[in-house]
């Protein structure tokens, strides 16, 4: 396999992209990540390997990734902002390069204060978006902050996240405008459960003409019980569970609750699937990535295109 | 101003612990104002560890003292006459003026009685809040007068995030979300377009580029 995103070809050749998700381990053993991500092979164009999601200490994501790529997955490569500064982002983003990685999805990345090293210092030398420009600039003009040039660009499809149910409503387009100036090439949005907000947000992204300059891919989560989904509505920043999503896990039993929660994650993506300027979607299966398989394959997501590899 | 709060009253008597004669010296100028340094914080603080001493037997002498500002010289000099009947200063200053004493007076150790805070306003009665980082190149034009570094949990300058949720903060819900109040501000003078466009990476090299920070005025110098 070239050393190409094959996330950018599936999504340049127009079809309906497919991500994954897997979190680095809490240890060093390498096995963990790989046996989660042959869960996901066949069953996704590329997957995510997170970056000490909720500010939680876990295996570096760049060396999960390299993993990942010699196993002959295309990882995309999520970077926060909270770890480190401009000097190390921008030494990454040649180290990434440098493993063959060649996709980067940069975050601003949650809190420290919600994981298990609170007296951390957070970082935050560039914003997320201060952070797509950077590597934005380094990969079309070649240069770093500053203006020094490097002697090999690195050559990275940049993504970037979107949360179309925070607030200020009004605002979350034009942060997305923001976004795509800066330059993410793809766009990976907070997990979707309230499809009425997901499609206005959606329509204005269209009305801006965002739809055509960047891929928009909707991001899901299936739920594995009603305490779940309570605890996604009360306890995570920033994600919008609606109510009759609560009750209708709560409306079946606890033993076919799973079940339910894959019918509601099948659903939203065949309607994520017709609305306009959507090209694909990211499903983020968290400590259940057994169920992404079976998800595609309700969702008419199989079989995946077959890599074109230019 | 600059705000600090009492250290507890276990850490500050470990502290003192070694020394016989200290002076408790007060301050009458921020911490005076966010009620944790001044002329009467002093001296309830100077009662509490006479008190606590006598109850334990031990032999100490605390006397209080307050001065005007402990971070200029020409206040700190009030303290030659008294200060070598101490053996140790306990300061009530912040961080600026424990070193200025200790400075001054380089004999004796100056023992700090506050964890000193931010640069803050006083937004109610008994209510302090950050406002200021002090970061060399004030940015308040561009952001409506609210400042993203002193105000938003991660320091964002193309906000908001994802987590602002009815104009509050992800990381506390007593935090009002920065972002939000910048864009209502930014609204209601017309100038949202503002941040339609991408701030640049902050220069801080502003804060802390050369090290340590000093001013000099040429035109203030004798």
């Amino acid at each position: 396999m070239k050393n190409i995103s094959r996330l950018k070809d599936v999504l340049e050749r127009g079809e309906f992209a497919v991500t994954g998700e897997c979190g680095p381990p809490k240890g060093a053993d390498p096995e963990i990540i790989l046996e989660k991500a042959e869960l996901l092979r066949g069953n996704v164009d590329a997957l995510n390997v997170t970056d000490n999601q909720t500010a939680i200490v876990r295996m570096s994501s760049m060396v999960a990734c390299g993993l990942l790529k010699t196993a002959g997955l295309d990882p995309v490569l999520q970077m926060v902002v909270r770890d480190r500064n401009r000097i190390a982002l921008q030494s990454d983003i040649l180290g990434a390069s440098a493993l063959g990685i060649r996709n980067v999805l940069c975050l601003s990345g949650d809190h420290q204060i919600f994981g298990n090293q609170p007296e951390a210092l957070g970082v935050f030398d560039l914003d997320s978006i201060q952070f797509v420009q950077t590597v934005k600039t380094m990969r079309d003009e070649g240069t770093i902050l500053g203006g020094d040039v490097l002697n090999k660009p690195p050559e990275v499809f940049i993504g970037a996240a979107a949360n179309p149910f925070a607030d200020p409503m009004d605002f979350r387009v034009i942060r997305l405008a923001k976004k795509i100036k800066a330059g993410a090439d793809f766009i990976q949005t907070q997990c979707i459960y309230n499809l009425e907000r997901f499609e206005s947000w959606m329509a204005m992204a269209r009305e801006r003409g965002l739809t055509e300059k960047t891929f928009i891919l909707g991001g899901v989560t299936p739920i594995k019980s009603a305490g779940m989904a309570k605890y996604m509505k009360n306890k995570v920043p920033g994600m919008d569970v609606p109510d009759e999503i609560i009750k209708r896990m709560e409306g079946v039993p606890k033993d076919k609750q799973r079940e339910e929660g894959i019918r509601i994650c099948v659903e939203t993506i065949q309607r994520l699937k017709e609305i306009p300027g959507v090209k694909g979607v990211h499903i983020m299966a968290i400590e259940w990535e057994e169920a992404v398989g079976e998800i595609a394959e309700r969702a008419g997501l199989l079989p995946r295109p077959v890599f074109n590899g230019k | 101003m600059i705000t600090g709060e009492q250290k507890p009253i276990d850490e500050i008597r470990e502290m003192i612990a070694p020394y016989k004669r200290i002076l408790a010296l007060g301050c009458g100028s921020c911490v005076a104002e966010c009620a944790s340094g001044g002329e009467k914080e002093t001296a309830m603080l100077a009662s509490l560890l006479r008190m606590a001493a006598k109850i334990k037997g031990e032999d100490v002498i605390i006397e209080e003292q307050t001065i005007d500002r402990q971070c200029v010289k020409e206040f700190v000099i009030q303290l030659d006459e008294t200060i070598g009947r101490y053996d140790a200063v306990l300061s009530l200053g912040c961080g600026a003026g424990v070193q200025a004493v200790s400075a001054m007076f380089p004999e004796i150790p100056v023992i700090p009685a506050l964890n000193t805070e931010f640069l803050g306003e006083t937004k109610d009665q008994g209510i302090w809040v950050e406002s200021c980082l002090g970061c060399g190149d004030c940015m308040l034009y561009h952001f409506g007068g609210i400042c993203p570094l002193a105000r938003c949990s991660k320091q964002i300058l193309n906000g908001p995030c994802g987590g602002s949720i009815d104009g509050k903060c992800e990381v506390n819900p007593d935090i009002e979300c920065a972002w939000q109040l910048i864009i209502d501000r930014l609204s209601k003078f017309g100038n949202l377009d503002r941040i339609e466009n991408i701030y640049p990476p902050k220069d801080w090299s502003k804060k802390q580029g050369g090290g340590p920070r000093k001013i000099v005025r040429e035109d203030q110098q004798k």
